[in-house]
């Protein structure tokens, strides 16, 4: 385990002054200090890993069964789960459209909401206070209880333009859009008024339009919260999986939520679970990495929105 | 996008936002020194409104053809609105706020008020309709064969997917070479040549459609059974996978008395407006009912029927329970976590970090179905790691535990990495200081350290409660709301109002969406409350800490 390698060094730096003088007291105020702070982690890093470990040994079990599954591969390791995968399933299907729909709705939502937390948060107009407030109001109503509402409508949707109906992933993203606002307006405006109003108002000075102060100087300096917003409406939209199923049904259209859960139903549950558990892996693939490439952003910018509320 | 798709109502809506006044002097000045227009500027109007003037004539084609007015007038307004918004150099901030509040009014809003419109209505299966539709359904159902019927080739087709899309009849004039095409909307003639007559006279294929082959028709029996197609002289049914009948009804409608007749056995079912359905003289209704206003009453039940008013009360119990124990298990353990990481004699806590969020960054849908499979009895990791044999999901509180600990495990690393990143904005100066002053580090934690972060996070621990009081996912895709008690298979142990709510309309039992409309406002209510005294209470807690 690599995390030991850290404790290890630690401990390592303080060994040689541990041991010249009064060792054991030493050893004591060490774990008092920085010992149980590693121990924490430890036992926290445990706990995050370990469903992680039985997921790469089911996805490398040859056998490719729950029953079979131990925490650690005892029964050899091979990479037949992930061939069987693509051949058995519209796996690759399922993940361009998760891609797409996730991806366009990200960057959709994230600019829209970026829009309107300019407006709020630079602009005082009729009716701003009663905006903010309905936003905040919508907000706590999902979406999904409206869901039968908004089968019937696409319904009708469907009918009229196809193209943007049942079993496309544009429906979906539209009906996505329609919870931008509600989601990031009120996070984005808590970033932009923590931006100093002299910048933009220095800027109209020299005759720059809103237009210009918005994308020229307000997003540039917001742009690692934009980052963070986006992958969160990212993960939130691949993970979405009632509205996705009631949308989806043609085998080709699914998502990657709506078809692997088809994996683990009824009679195939004990037998798919390995080929369910790679590509659970390659489904976090894009996640992760984006995850670790913005790590910095995200807690910083997380909570620099949640101070300022 | 959006224009096209505003449903009746957002046309009203939409411009109502538009006439927004700028009002104090900071945005006046702003809206007096017009910046010059530049190029790329002009040319992004230019492209932009273009393609919305694009996409409203795609859009506007489909409803002249099916002779949708009054969606086209919103169509129209709502693209001339937008027109004269960003032409003009007048509304500033609508020229912002409009592009996401038109896919909020047509996506969410629209949705929202229809579901709280139904909420009042006993709509569901065997109400969906009108009066006028339940006539019809009851007259075409009641269709038999008689002596004389006329016997039709039969084609089974369909314009969407042959497993999953509505089906539609091709028939045959027998004799002729005229097609027709009916669905449970009635019968029309195909043009003539659109369709390929075989030599038997069956259709073998049909512009538009996929006519199904006989495997794919009879994998849909069932569905072809049940298509009925009403006709002037009774209605068309099957009868096998390639013919069909005309046949007779033997219940008709008698206007005078407002009543279904069978002819058969001469029983007589009167129309009652109050529930919305045909009753006979000794209470028997017929399924088939219409939509009628039922006003409080799917309120009322709730707190009258005593078969929904006890689960939901622990049903409700439980879901306070369930979003309180997620939102402050993880709070808890994730502020512990992350004030052991927080020191500067602490090493490695970036890859602590990166290890520890990994929970956070997996795709929550397939973890939730993987704990689910190490909670199972037989093969699950959990039961063999420990050498047990526990039906996790089978008693009310082991399931219970299970679906927390699931919720704590993804949910942690989040709070984690906010309380990291709300830690490290407290001044050091603060802590040092109380050190300085003899405090205890517990003291120091009490005093300073725990209320600044509860100011920082109080607003996402709000909506992280909110979150997890409707978390679908986490009950749908582990436990589904199991264990059900013996006698009550539409509410479990672990059944949040959301999964409750999921059920009543969607689930194996006739679809009652009146009811679920009902319960979602309660809990639409419920989280308005919770959130609206906890952001008022947060506040204060700002004027006072901060």
């Amino acid at each position: 385990m690599t995390m030991l390698t850290g404790a290890a060094v630690t401990g390592g730096a303080n060994g040689p002054a541990a041991v010249n003088r009064n060792g054991g007291k030493r050893k004591k105020r060490w774990f008092a200090e920085v010992g149980w702070r590693h121990l924490v982690g430890l036992l926290g890093v445990l706990f995050s890993l370990f469903p992680l470990v039985f997921v790469v040994s089911a996805a490398l079990n040859p056998l490719g069964t729950l029953s079979s599954t131990e925490l650690v591969p005892t029964g050899g390791v091979s990479l037949e789960n992930f061939g069987n995968l693509f051949a058995r399933t519209e796996f690759a299907h399922w993940f361009l459209n998760s891609l797409l729909i996730a991806g366009g709705a990200a960057f959709a939502s994230v600019f829209l909401s970026a829009l309107a937390a300019y407006a709020f948060s630079r602009m005082r107009f009729q009716g701003r206070r009663v905006g903010l407030l309905s936003l905040l109001l919508i907000q706590m109503f999902p979406q999904f209880l409206a869901i039968v509402a908004i089968f019937l409508i696409f319904g009708t949707i469907t009918d009229l333009w196809p193209a943007i109906g049942f079993n496309t992933p544009w429906g979906l993203l539209l009906l996505y859009l329609g919870g931008a606002l509600g989601v990031n307006t009120w996070l984005m405006k808590g970033f932009f008024d923590t931006l100093p109003r002299e910048l933009d108002e220095s800027a109209t000075m020299d005759g720059a339009s809103h237009a210009q102060v918005f994308f020229r100087i307000m997003l540039p300096l917001v742009a690692p919260i934009l980052a963070v917003t986006g992958l969160l409406a990212f993960i939130n939209t691949i993970n979405e999986f009632l509205m996705a199923s009631v949308f989806l049904t043609d085998t080709d259209a699914k998502t990657l939520a709506v078809g692997m859960r088809g994996m683990l139903q009824g009679g195939e549950r004990n037998t798919n679970f390995g080929i369910f558990a790679a590509g659970t892996l390659l489904t976090a693939i894009p996640t992760v990495l984006v995850f670790q490439f913005l790590q910095r952003y995200i807690v910083s910018g997380l909570t620099s929105g949640a101070v300022k509320g | 996008m959006s224009t096209p798709l505003s449903s009746p109502g957002s046309a009203q809506q939409a411009p109502g936002r538009g006439p927004v006044r700028t009002g104090s002097p900071r945005t006046s000045r702003t809206a007096r020194n017009h910046a010059p227009i530049t190029a790329a500027g002009l040319a992004a109007k230019v492209i932009l409104l273009g393609l919305v003037a694009g996409i409203a004539i795609w859009a506007a084609f489909p409803l002249v053809e099916a002779e949708k007015w009054v969606g086209l007038a919103v169509l129209m307004l709502t693209t001339a609105a937008l027109f004269y918004l960003y032409l003009g150099r007048r509304h500033v901030p609508a020229k912002y706020l409009i592009p996401g509040t038109l896919f909020l009014i047509a996506f969410q809003v629209v949705p929202v008020l229809y579901t709280a419109s139904t909420a009042f209505t006993n709509f569901g299966d065997g109400h969906r309709g009108s009066k006028d539709d339940a006539i019809v359904a009851i007259q075409s159902s009641s269709v038999k064969q008689v002596p004389g019927s006329t016997q039709y080739p039969l084609s089974v087709a369909t314009k969407g997917d042959p497993a999953t899309g509505a089906l539609v009849f091709l028939i045959t004039k027998p004799g002729t070479d005229t097609v027709s095409v009916g669905d449970a909307g009635g019968l029309r003639p195909l043009d003539p040549g659109a369709a390929t007559v075989g030599p038997g006279g069956k259709v073998t294929a049909a512009d538009g459609y996929t006519v199904l082959n006989f495997g794919q028709a009879s994998a849909r029996s069932k569905d072809i059974t049940d298509l009925v197609v009403p006709t002037a002289g009774g209605a068309l049914r099957s009868s096998g996978l390639s013919r069909a009948y005309e046949g007779k009804a033997v219940r008709a409608y008698d206007a005078g008395c407002d009543c279904v007749k069978d002819s058969d056995s001469g029983k007589t079912w009167t129309a009652d407006g109050e529930v919305g359905a045909f009753v006979a003289a000794d209470g028997e209704r017929l399924a088939q009912g219409w939509k009628v206003n039922v006003g409080l009453s799917n309120f009322t039940r709730v707190l009258t029927d005593e078969r929904i008013s006890g689960p939901f009360l622990g049903t409700l119990i439980w879901n306070f329970a369930f979003a309180i124990g997620s939102t402050g298990g993880t709070f808890i353990l994730g502020m512990l976590i992350a004030l052991a990481l927080h020191s500067p004699r602490m090493r490695g806590t970036n890859l602590y970090r990166m290890l520890l969020i990994l929970p956070y960054a997996m795709p929550s849908f397939a973890m939730l179905l993987v704990w689910r499979d190490m909670f199972n009895t037989d093969f699950g990791l959990i039961n063999n790691l420990f050498g047990l044999s526990v039906d996790w999901f089978g008693q009310d509180w082991s399931a219970r535990a299970a679906v927390i600990l699931v919720q704590l495990w993804l949910g942690y690393p989040y709070m984690f990495l906010v309380a990291t990143g709300a830690l490290q904005a407290i001044p050091r100066e603060l802590t040092e200081a109380t050190s300085v002053d003899g405090a205890s580090r517990w003291q120091s934690f009490r005093a300073v350290t725990l209320p600044l972060l509860l100011v920082a996070l109080s607003p996402l621990l709000i909506s992280s409660f909110a979150f997890n009081f409707n978390n679908f996912n986490a009950i749908y895709l582990t436990t589904e709301g199991a264990p059900f008690p013996a006698d009550n298979p539409s509410n479990g142990a672990t059944d949040l109002l959301i999964t409750y709510t999921y059920r009543l309309a969607f689930g194996g039992q006739a679809a009652q969406f009146g009811f679920a409309a009902a319960i979602s406002l309660f809990i639409f209510a419920i989280v308005a409350v919770v959130s609206a005294v906890s952001f008022r209470r947060t506040r204060q807690q700002e004027e006072v800490y901060a």
